[in-house]
């Protein structure tokens, strides 16, 4: 009872930010006809009869990259998502998705946007400069914490995956030597990851071997992702090709060609956009380690 | 077969030949990667914990496990034997194997022995046992504080801690998952 209410603050915090900043509150479809390609996020199809189907959305993002194309230059959803097979102390089929987009920005804007994002949200709900999840101290009034995906797993991992990517290992390492390490006394920033695991993510003018993609962690809760995101229609094209053949080869379905978002896609602008779990930010800033405890009727899945 | 979507806390697998209890299990997805099940597993031959990682779409066999009402007949060198009463089998534990239990197992008393592929592995006794008490002095008079207790030697030579009123000869109910005193049955 306690922490729904709570939630509902966070929300209304994580609004008043936004429109403050002159994002324009969006809708887009949760029922739609593809999504973007992803070998390990799969989405809830949903028949139509006589063969046909929709899909429910694992993430708004193609739609709202095409309402940037449109002409708006900052926009924000708070959506259901859906994917199915997730359920966990961490994780809901069906979740609450926060993402925002902002045209000539980049990575680095996101981070700072977080910064300030959970700030507000901390200090509505009175655990300001101090939160504390699981046991654990974390201050939010300082500089998060910010340390690359190379120096990340060439000081916890032993290996550096830009040089050598390996993609079955990186997740492995991922979970087992380098989260850990980010239970910090403030949210951590994980960026530049290799080019390989950013699907949508612009590469680095600096490197190319890394894209500019950011994971904030928070307590051991891996809270949001963002990109300078990926406006190069040929490489958007040929990545998108590489996931579909990759999902093939696991025997999934690909999903149809995204042909309106490629379309629309000419016409993006430089823009930067992140996606946030608010079911993770509510349980973050009401220490609760469960997921089903800050929403109203867990469904976990079948 | 299990595959990885099915690994929960309470599933009972084989590795590697041996039967494992998951007694934690983590659902993990680290970034846009792929599905990881973090369990810690208990293997139920030793009682050893290890932790493992696994990608989805592995398989796990499951363990063939199977319980079974058996009477305990009675301990020599070679272990603790029980007996199967509606086929008149007979198998024998180990010291190991039988752990704690062994402190509150009285012949004739009935217990759940555990079999994996027809090996005895384990036994769980009854939640209450009753016990006759063989040895303890007579509580120190004055000393009546409430909660006061004292030591007493059971039948199975095992040592509780029982309150003063307790006398040699009386039958006591003892919670087999504590090792504590419940009450007194019979003078």
């Amino acid at each position: 009872m306690q922490r729904l209410r709570q939630r509902a603050l966070i929300l209304q915090a994580v609004r008043n930010f936004f429109i403050s900043r002159e994002f324009l509150e969006v809708q887009t479809p949760v029922l739609v006809s593809t999504l973007a390609p992803e070998p390990y996020i799969e989405a809830i199809e949903v028949p139509l009869g006589k063969g046909d189907s929709l899909y429910l959305i694992t993430s708004p993002e193609l739609n709202l990259k095409r309402l940037l194309a449109k002409g708006f230059e900052h926009i924000f959803q708070i959506t259901p998502a859906f994917r199915k097979n997730e359920c966990g102390t961490k994780h809901l089929t069906e979740f609450t998705l926060l993402e925002w987009y902002s045209v000539y920005k980049d990575y680095v804007w996101l981070m700072e946007c977080c910064e300030e994002l959970l700030r507000h949200a901390a200090k509505v709900v009175g655990n300001w400069p101090v939160i504390e999840y699981g046991g654990m101290k974390m201050r939010l009034d300082r500089p998060f914490y910010r340390i690359s995906v190379q120096e990340a797993f060439i000081q916890w991992a032993g290996w550096d995956p830009v040089a050598n990517y390996d993609a079955d290992r990186f997740d492995l390492d991922m979970v087992e030597k380098v989260e850990p390490h980010l239970l910090m006394n403030r949210p951590v920033f994980l960026y530049d990851y290799p080019a390989q695991c950013a699907a949508l993510a612009r590469r680095s003018s600096k490197d190319i071997r890394v894209a500019e993609r950011v994971e904030l962690y928070a307590g051991g809760l891996e809270l949001a992702n963002g990109f300078s995101e990926l406006t190069d229609v040929k490489e958007q094209i040929q990545r998108f090709q590489e996931d579909m053949e990759r999902m093939s080869a696991m025997g999934r379905r690909p999903y149809p060609w995204p042909a309106a978002f490629l379309n629309s896609l000419e016409l993006l602008p430089d823009c930067a956009g992140m996606a946030m779990g608010v079911d993770r930010l509510v349980m973050l800033l009401t220490d609760a380690r469960v997921i089903d405890e800050v929403v109203a009727f867990p469904f976990k899945g079948v | 077969m299990y595959d990885s979507s099915d690994l929960r806390k309470g599933l009972k697998i084989v590795i590697d030949g041996t039967p494992y209890i998951v007694t934690d299990f983590q659902f993990s997805k680290p970034g846009k990667g792929q599905a990881l099940y973090r369990c810690k597993l208990k293997n139920m031959m030793t009682g050893y914990t290890m932790d493992r990682t696994y990608r989805s779409g592995e398989k796990f066999e499951p363990a063939n496990l199977d319980e079974v009402q058996m009477q305990f007949l009675y301990k020599d060198g070679d272990g603790f034997h029980f007996m199967d009463t509606q086929k008149y089998e007979q198998v024998a534990l180990t010291e190991e194997q039988v752990g704690e239990a062994k402190n509150f197992l009285k012949e004739n008393m009935e217990v759940t022995v555990l079999f994996f592929d027809s090996t005895p592995i384990d036994i769980t006794l009854p939640i209450f046992v009753e016990l006759q008490v063989t040895k303890s002095d007579p509580g120190v008079r004055g000393d009546t504080a409430t909660g006061a207790t004292k030591p007493a030697t059971l039948e199975t030579g095992y040592v509780i801690q029982v309150p003063l009123f307790i006398e040699e000869g009386d039958v006591l109910k003892i919670d087999t998952r504590t090792g504590e005193y419940v009450e007194r049955v019979k003078r």
